[in-house]
Formats: C-alpha cells, sequence, structure tokens
C-alpha cells in the first residue's frame, strides 16, 4: 500500500510540475499567438475584403464583449470615415466548425465580401466554399439583416454542388453574424468613432 | 567501458542514425519530407524535445520511481513538446501551420521515448546531453537529406527556390505518399550497403 501511495504521489507530482509549467509559458506566449493567428490566418482575408482601405485592419480592431465572448471586430477605414466593420463567425459545415469573416458597411447595413477561414471541409468538396471565388461573392451588396439561405431551403445563395451542407453551414454563419451586428452597431459606431477622434 | 562525450554525440550522426540505423521515427519522416523547410523545422522540433528531455530525465534518474518510469518519461517528454508547440506558434506560425498535428505527435516519437528510456535513464547528464544532440541533429540530417531528394525532384525546387527552370517536369510522384516510401526505401538500402563490411 506505501509503495503504491508512493508511486501514485511521483506521478501526480510530476504532473503537477508541467501543467505550472506550461501555464506560464501559455501565459508569456498567449498574446503573440493571438496576433500570430490573426496576421496569417485571418490577415490576408480582411485585407481582401477591405480592399482600397487606407488603414490597417489588424491594429484597429477593436474587442468588444458580446454575450460574454470576447470578440475582434477589424475596422476599415475608406475615405477618411471609419465605416466598415469585419469580424468572424461560425457556422456548422460537413466536417465541423465552419469559420466565416463578413465585412459589413456600417453606413446601410451592406455586405462588402464574405470569406472562409477555417474549416475541415472534404478538400475539393467543401472546401471550394472557401476557394471557389463565385460562391462568396454572391453575398456581396446585400444586407447583413437578410435572412440567408441556400436555394433549396428557399432562400437566395446558389449552393455548390455536391457541398449543399458546407454551403449551409456559410449562410448559417452569415445569419449568425447578422445577429451579431444588431446587438453590436451602436457599440462599434461608438467605439470605431473614439478611436479616430 | 564508459564512452565519451563526443562519442556519444557522433554515434547519433552515422552508427546509430534513427531513421535509417534504429529505423524509427518514420510516421513523421514520411509525413513532412515534402519541402526542405518542413524538414528542418520538424528535426529542430525533434531535437529540442530530445535534448530536454534528456537532460531532465537524467537529473531524474534517481528520483523517478521505477515503476511509474514511463508515465513520468511521457509527462516530460509531453511537456516539452508543448512547449514547442506554443512557441514555434508564436515565432514560426506559418511553419507551424504547415507541420500542424506532426507536432504534437512528437510525443510519441519512439526516437524521443526510446533515447529517455534505453540512455538517459541510465546514463549521467553530459552523456545524456551529447547523446540527445547527435540523435536530435543525425534525425534533423536525415530528414533534409529525404526532403531534398522530394522536394528537388518533385517540385522542382530547394527551399522554395526554383533549381532546374521553367522546362523542367517535375515528378508529382515524390511529393506524395509513395514517393516518400520509395524514397526511403532507397535510402535504407543506400545506407546498408555503406555500413557492410
Amino acid at each position: 500500500m506505501r509503495e503504491m501511495l508512493k508511486l501514485f504521489i511521483a506521478v501526480v507530482v510530476f504532473s503537477c510540475l508541467s501543467g505550472g509549467v506550461l501555464a506560464a509559458i501559455q501565459n508569456v506566449t498567449r498574446e503573440r499567438i493571438e496576433y500570430q493567428q490573426l496576421k496569417f490566418v485571418k490577415g490576408p482575408t480582411i485585407k481582401n475584403i477591405m480592399e482600397g482601405c487606407s488603414n490597417d485592419p489588424l491594429i484597429d480592431r477593436l474587442k468588444i464583449v458580446d454575450e460574454a465572448k470576447e470578440m475582434n471586430l477589424f475596422v476599415g477605414e475608406f475615405e477618411g470615415k471609419r465605416n466598415t466593420v469585419a469580424f468572424e463567425t461560425f457556422g456548422k459545415g460537413f466536417g465541423g466548425e465552419l469559420g466565416v469573416i463578413v465585412g459589413v458597411n456600417l453606413e446601410n447595413d451592406e455586405i462588402i465580401g464574405v470569406a472562409v477561414t477555417t474549416h475541415s471541409e472534404t478538400p475539393g468538396v467543401g472546401s471550394r466554399a472557401k476557394t471557389d471565388p463565385d460562391f462568396a461573392t454572391q453575398f456581396k451588396g446585400l444586407s447583413i439583416l437578410d435572412p440567408f439561405k441556400i436555394k433549396t431551403d428557399g432562400g437566395q445563395i446558389d449552393a455548390l454542388s455536391g457541398a449543399t451542407i458546407s454551403s449551409r453551414g456559410v449562410c448559417g454563419a452569415v445569419v449568425e453574424a447578422g445577429e451579431i451586428y444588431k446587438r453590436l452597431k451602436p457599440t462599434i459606431i461608438e467605439k470605431a468613432k473614439e478611436k479616430q477622434g | 567501458m564508459a564512452k565519451t562525450a563526443v562519442q556519444e554525440f557522433t554515434k547519433g550522426l552515422w552508427a546509430e542514425i534513427p531513421p535509417f540505423r534504429l529505423v524509427l521515427g518514420l510516421c513523421p519522416i514520411l509525413a513532412v519530407t515534402k519541402t526542405v523547410e518542413n524538414g528542418i523545422g520538424m528535426g529542430i522540433a525533434t531535437t529540442f524535445v530530445l535534448i530536454c528531455s534528456n537532460i531532465l530525465i537524467s537529473l531524474l534518474r534517481n528520483i523517478i520511481p521505477k515503476k511509474v518510469r514511463i508515465a513520468c518519461f511521457i509527462v516530460v517528454i509531453a511537456t516539452f513538446v508543448t512547449v514547442v508547440e506554443l512557441v514555434m506558434q508564436a515565432f514560426a506560425y506559418p511553419l507551424f501551420l504547415k507541420l500542424g498535428i506532426f507536432i504534437p505527435l512528437i510525443v510519441v516519437n519512439c526516437i524521443v521515448l526510446g533515447r529517455a528510456e534505453a540512455f538517459a535513464a541510465k546514463n549521467g547528464v553530459v552523456a545524456s546531453l551529447a547523446d540527445g544532440l547527435g540523435i536530435g541533429l543525425g534525425y534533423t540530417l536525415s530528414l533534409t537529406a529525404l526532403a531534398i531528394v522530394r522536394e528537388v525532384l518533385g517540385n522542382g525546387t530547394f527551399y522554395d527556390i526554383p533549381v532546374f527552370g521553367p522546362t523542367f517536369e517535375p515528378f508529382a510522384f515524390m511529393v506524395q505518399a509513395p514517393g516518400a516510401f520509395v524514397c526511403l526505401g532507397l535510402m535504407l538500402c543506400i545506407m546498408n550497403m555503406l555500413g557492410k563490411k
């Protein structure tokens, strides 16, 4: 029995030490990792959506807490006015969570661009939601407050052939973005002004 | 007869070079050697884990109870692997994205646990350091060698720099999984021929 206890304590002590070390390192690197992820994963997509903006949306990002979840919102400046915002939402795809960045014009609620970021869809089938530019451009110019659905579900978006569930996932994420946008719009405008001022 | 640290170091580079002589660590070597950059990155990550875990396990070899030694070794190794993962995310994010799942999988790399069990648990700190460094460098060299052959033939580039000019038709076969097996097999064959006396 004593021996068992000794072995048990040895493993527990080891695991605790390891946990402590890792927690410390995670603490130190968290900030940098977050920035790197933004830069390499979302950076190019955001630049694409916010084409022609005169600032760096990655630096001019707002952190707003929405329903106990902190969100990064990227503000773009066009013609001297900070009038666009882009943020990421998630929908349910075929292979799991499907991340979508939606850019919205704050003045008329129009979508300026939609792009898939992270996904685990089938390569060559559902992954076209990210790679096929014709799919994402369908959202452009529509109002973010519209209900988005694929045509088979009675909506306005042409689904990718063979990838109905992935297409539905993207629509779901955009609808979700609409909900968040409705809730946060006043806060976004206020904070964006603050930064500019 | 006690070997010197130098001998422990050099044995990893030839006599016990991991994938070719010990035939260990084949899963990552097949998976990540599509490009030289990935090969070197993976090699360095593994070397770091090997050195650190060898040193720590050698220091603790009289404290760790014999019966739970494997569990303790794995905790030590997993800790260092997570450190590598976090640091790589913070400072070399593109490489982290390319290596992906193979970084956490260093935990179950037979080389690391093998050296811990077969060497570090029975030898002093200096010898274990030399052993880890030698085996790690040997592994990096093997990964690089295989990656050079595969990238140059399969993609026509070396470290993303084209080597043959535009008329070269790459052997796409080499960068796919079967190419990795064939290439590794041929290298093993050459190593065995050279080693035969």
